[in-house]
C-alpha cells in the first residue's frame, strides 16, 4: 500500500498542470536533489557520512529476541542495541521497553512535561512536497501575517499563559524573507520566554541574525533520510536539495543557536531506517557539539486539505511507541516532542513514558488564534492549515490533564543569555 | 552537637542537608523542609524566570535560605549574567555556580567555574561552585573567593553514589572550606558515608524526587546525615584489616 499523493486542482492553469504532471511523471524533468542551488552554503562535516553509513547497512530483519533482551539489560545502549530496539524483534517487548524508557525519562527529566504552542505566520510555499497541505500546487487560502497581525496573535497566545512559542512559516523566501522572520522573533521576545523557529533552512550568517533577533532553537525536519525516496516526494523548490537540509542543524549551531530539533516524518519511507537515522543525526552532532541541546520529534503523516486519504501506512501507534521508547533508551538526555497530530489519549500515555514536551492550544492555520482561543467571530481573512490536528486541547485543559496524571507541567525552564 | 553549625560565607545553619534543584515539585520542597530539615533550597534561576501561576518562589517557606543556581550557563560569562539576574529577582547573595558545556552528562566545566567564582565573589556574592573533584581546581576556587566547594559524587541524577570517593576525601583533607558533596548521592547510606568522611553537608534531589514515599525518604536522609556527622565528630574507630589483634604483642619475645 502506498499513499496516493497527487491531486489536481481545477484552479491550476493548463501550463501549471502540465508542469506539475511532468514533475510527477518524468524524473529527468526534476532538478538533481543532491546538488546545491546557488546561495546555499556548503559546510565541511562528516556527520552525514556517518549517519548514512549506519542507515544503509541497517538490516533490521537480522535482530532477534535475544538481541533485544541483551539491549534492555545493558547499562549503556550502544548503536547496535538501539538497532535491535527498533527492529521488528522488539515489538513483543514493548512493555519492557516502556518501563526502561520511563526510568530513563524520570532520571533525566523527573516528572516534568514542557508545554509550547506553534504560531504559523505565513503559508506561502515555493516547494512541491506532495504530502504537504502548503505545497505550491495545492489550492488553499494563502496568507502572510503583517507585523501588526503577528503581534495581535502573540498577545492572544501570551494571554492564555503560554511562555514558549515556535514560529513557523511555509517555505518561501520570496514571501517570508529572513528579515520578516527576524521581526517576528523580536516581537516574540517581548511576549515569550523561549522562541523557537521552524522555517526553511538558511545559511550560518542568517541563523546568527535570527539568533540575535531572539530565536534560540531551530527545528528542521528531514522528512526522510532516504535520499532516493526524498527525491520522489519533494519535486520542486529549494527543499528538494536533500544535503542542504541535512546540514541545517549544524549550521544553526554554528550560527549560535542553543538547541536544535530533528525528525523524520514517519510514513513517508521505511520508518525503522528513518528512526535510526534521526537518532544518529542527533548522536553524531551531540558528540561534535556537546554543549548543544537536542530534541527529537516523531510526527506521522496526516490528512491535508484536498487529500483526506493521506495516512501513516504501517506506522501504527504501537510502532510509534516503539520508536519513542527506543529513542529514549538510546538518547536519555534528549527532549522528545509529541505534537497535536497525535490523539489526546496517545499523548497522555506517552508523556508518562518518553515524551518531555507537548504542544497545546494548537492551530496550524494562519491568523486564527483569536477566534480559536476566545470563540470570537472575526471578519479577518485567515489562511488554511498545513495538516489536520487530532488533539485540540487548550493550554488550560492540557495543564490540568497533565497535573491530573501526576506529572508537572512546565511553561518555562529557559533563559536567553 | 548543638554548637555544631554549618557555616557558609558567615551564615550559620543547623541542617546539613541541602535540596538540589534538578527535579522540582512543591511536594519535594515541602518534604525537604519538613522531613529532611533543609534550611537551604536550591533554585534554578531559569525555572524561576516564569509567569507561571505556580512560581517556585511562592512556595519557599519563610526562614529558608535560597540558593539560586546558574544551570543553563555554558561559560563563565553566562553564569555571571544569571547570578546577577538572580540577585535582581530578590534571591539574595548566595549563588551556586553550575557551568556545563555538555548536554549529555551535565559535567561541570572546572576552568570556567573558577573564572565565574572570581568575578562573582568580587561582586559580593557568597559563591558555592559545583565542580569535578580536583585538588588543584579546589585550591584555585579557594583563591578565587569561594565560600564552599561542591564536588560531585557521580554524574548528576544518576543515584550512583560516591564514585569519586578518594578524590573527595583529598578535598576534605586539604581544603579549609566546607566541602559539600553534590550530585549523584542516591541513597541515605551514601550520604552517611560522605558525612563520616568529613563532608560538611550533602546536596541531593533525584534520590528524594524519585523515591516511592517522598516524606519518608526525606526523613531517612536527615537521619543518615546526622548519623554520619556524629560518627565523624566522634572519631571513627580503627578498622582491622585481618582477624583480631593478638592480645600478646607479637614482638614480646624481644629482650633488648
Amino acid at each position: 500500500m502506498e499513499n496516493q499523493f497527487f491531486v489536481d486542482s481545477e484552479h491550476l492553469s493548463p501550463e501549471s498542470l502540465e508542469k506539475k504532471h511532468r514533475l510527477e511523471n518524468e524524473p529527468s524533468f526534476r532538478k538533481n536533489h543532491m546538488e546545491y542551488m546557488s546561495g546555499m552554503e556548503i559546510i565541511e562535516s562528516d556527520v552525514c557520512k556517518n549517519v548514512m553509513a549506519q542507515m544503509n547497512s541497517y538490516d533490521y530483519s537480522k535482530y532477534t529476541a535475544e538481541d533485544v533482551k541483551a539491549a534492555l539489560e545493558h547499562n549503556t545502549c550502544t548503536i547496535d542495541d538501539f538497532k535491535a530496539l527498533l527492529s521488528p524483534a522488539a515489538e513483543p517487548f514493548l512493555e519492557q521497553m516502556a518501563e526502561r524508557a520511563r526510568l530513563e525519562t524520570s532520571k533525566h527529566f523527573g516528572n516534568t512535561v514542557y508545554l509550547f504552542t506553534p504560531l504559523y505566520i505565513a503559508n506561502y510555499c515555493e516547494n512541491y512536497c506532495v504530502y504537504c497541505g502548503f505545497n505550491c500546487y495545492n489550492h488553499i487560502k494563502r496568507m502572510k501575517l503583517s507585523v501588526e497581525q503577528i503581534e495581535k496573535e502573540m498577545k492572544v497566545i501570551a494571554d492564555s499563559g503560554m511562555e514558549e512559542i515556535l514560529i513557523l512559516t511555509g517555505e518561501s523566501r520570496g514571501q517570508s524573507n529572513v528579515e520578516y522572520i527576524g521581526e517576528a522573533c523580536k516581537l516574540a521576545r517581548k511576549y515569550f520566554r523561549m522562541v523557537g523557529l521552524e522555517i526553511y533552512p538558511v545559511n550560518i550568517d542568517e541563523y546568527k541574525f535570527l539568533h540575535e533577533c531572539g530565536a534560540d532553537y531551530v527545528t528542521v525536519f528531514q522528512e526522510t533520510y532516504d535520499a532516493d525516496k526524498y527525491e520522489k516526494l519533494h519535486l520542486l523548490g529549494h527543499k528538494r536539495v536533500w544535503p542542504y537540509r541535512f546540514d541545517a542543524q549544524e549550521r544553526a549551531l554554528r550560527g549560535g543557536m542553543r538547541g536544535v530539533a530533528f525528525s523524520a516524518l514517519l510514513g513517508l519511507s521505511d520508518f525503522r531506517k528513518d528512526a535510526l537515522a534521526s537518532a544518529l543525526h542527533v548522536y553524531y552532532l551531540q558528540r561534535k557539539y556537546p554543549h548543544a541541546e537536542m530534541s527529537l520529534s516523531c510526527p506521522r503523516l496526516r490528512p491535508i486539505i484536498n487529500n483526506d486519504k493521506i495516512n501513516p501506512l504501517d506506522v501504527h501507534e504501537k510502532q510509534l511507541c516503539q520508536v519513542l521508547c527506543a529513542y529514549r533508551i538510546f538518547l536519555p538526555f534528549v527532549g522528545i516532542t509529541v505534537s497535536s497530530r497525535e490523539s489526546a489519549e496517545f499523548r497522555n500515555g506517552i508523556v508518562k513514558i518518553a515524551a518531555t514536551k507537548v504542544s497545546a492550544g494548537v492551530s496550524t492555520g494562519i491568523g486564527d488564534h483569536e477566534s480559536k482561543y476566545t470563540g470570537k467571530e472575526t471578519e479577518d481573512v485567515q489562511g488554511d492549515e498545513q495538516f489536520e490536528i487530532d488533539d485540540n486541547r487548550s493550554l488550560d485543559k492540557m495543564y490540568k490533564d497533565i497535573t491530573d496524571e501526576g506529572l508537572q507541567p512546565v511553561l518555562n525552564d529557559y533563559l536567553y543569555v | 552537637m548543638n554548637n555544631d553549625k554549618l557555616i557558609i560565607g558567615g551564615h550559620e545553619f543547623n541542617s546539613r542537608f541541602i535540596l538540589g534543584s534538578g527535579k522540582y515539585s512543591m511536594k519535594l520542597i515541602e518534604a525537604a523542609v519538613k522531613d529532611a530539615g533543609a534550611e537551604i533550597i536550591t533554585l534554578a534561576v531559569r525555572r524561576a524566570n516564569t509567569k507561571e501561576q505556580e512560581s517556585i518562589l511562592d512556595y519557599i517557606p519563610d526562614g529558608i535560605t535560597l540558593l539560586p543556581n546558574t544551570s543553563g550557563a555554558r561559560n563563565a560569562e553566562e553564569a555571571v549574567r544569571i547570578a546577577r539576574l538572580a540577585r535582581e529577582l530578590g534571591c539574595g547573595d548566595f549563588v551556586k555556580i553550575e557551568i556545563m558545556r555538555d548536554s549529555k552528562y551535565l559535567l561541570p566545566d572546572n576552568q570556567e567555574t573558577i573564572k565565574a567564582t572570581e568575578i562573582l565573589a568580587n561582586e559580593g556574592f557568597i559563591v558555592m561552585p559545583y565542580m569535578y573533584p580536583d585538588l588543584n581546581i579546589a585550591r584555585d576556587l579557594v583563591n578565587a573567593g569561594a565560600a564552599s566547594v561542591m564536588p560531585l559524587a557521580s554524574p548528576i541524577g544518576s543515584n550512583k553514589g560516591l564514585a569519586t570517593k578518594e578524590f573527595i576525601q583529598i578535598l576534605i583533607d586539604e581544603i579549609d572550606l566546607p566541602i559539600i558533596v553534590d550530585a549523584g548521592i542516591g541513597r541515605p547510606s551514601q550520604a552517611c558515608e560522605a558525612m563520616e568522611m568529613g563532608a560538611a553537608a550533602i546536596m541531593a534531589n533525584t534520590a528524594l524526587a524519585t523515591a516511592g514515599d517522598l516524606p519518608m525518604m526525606a526523613s531517612a536522609f536527615k537521619n543518615a546525615i546526622e548519623a554520619g556527622r556524629k560518627a565523624y565528630l566522634a572519631g571513627l574507630g580503627r578498622v582491622l584489616t585481618r582477624g583480631a589483634s593478638a592480645s600478646d604483642p607479637l614482638t614480646g619475645f624481644l629482650r633488648d
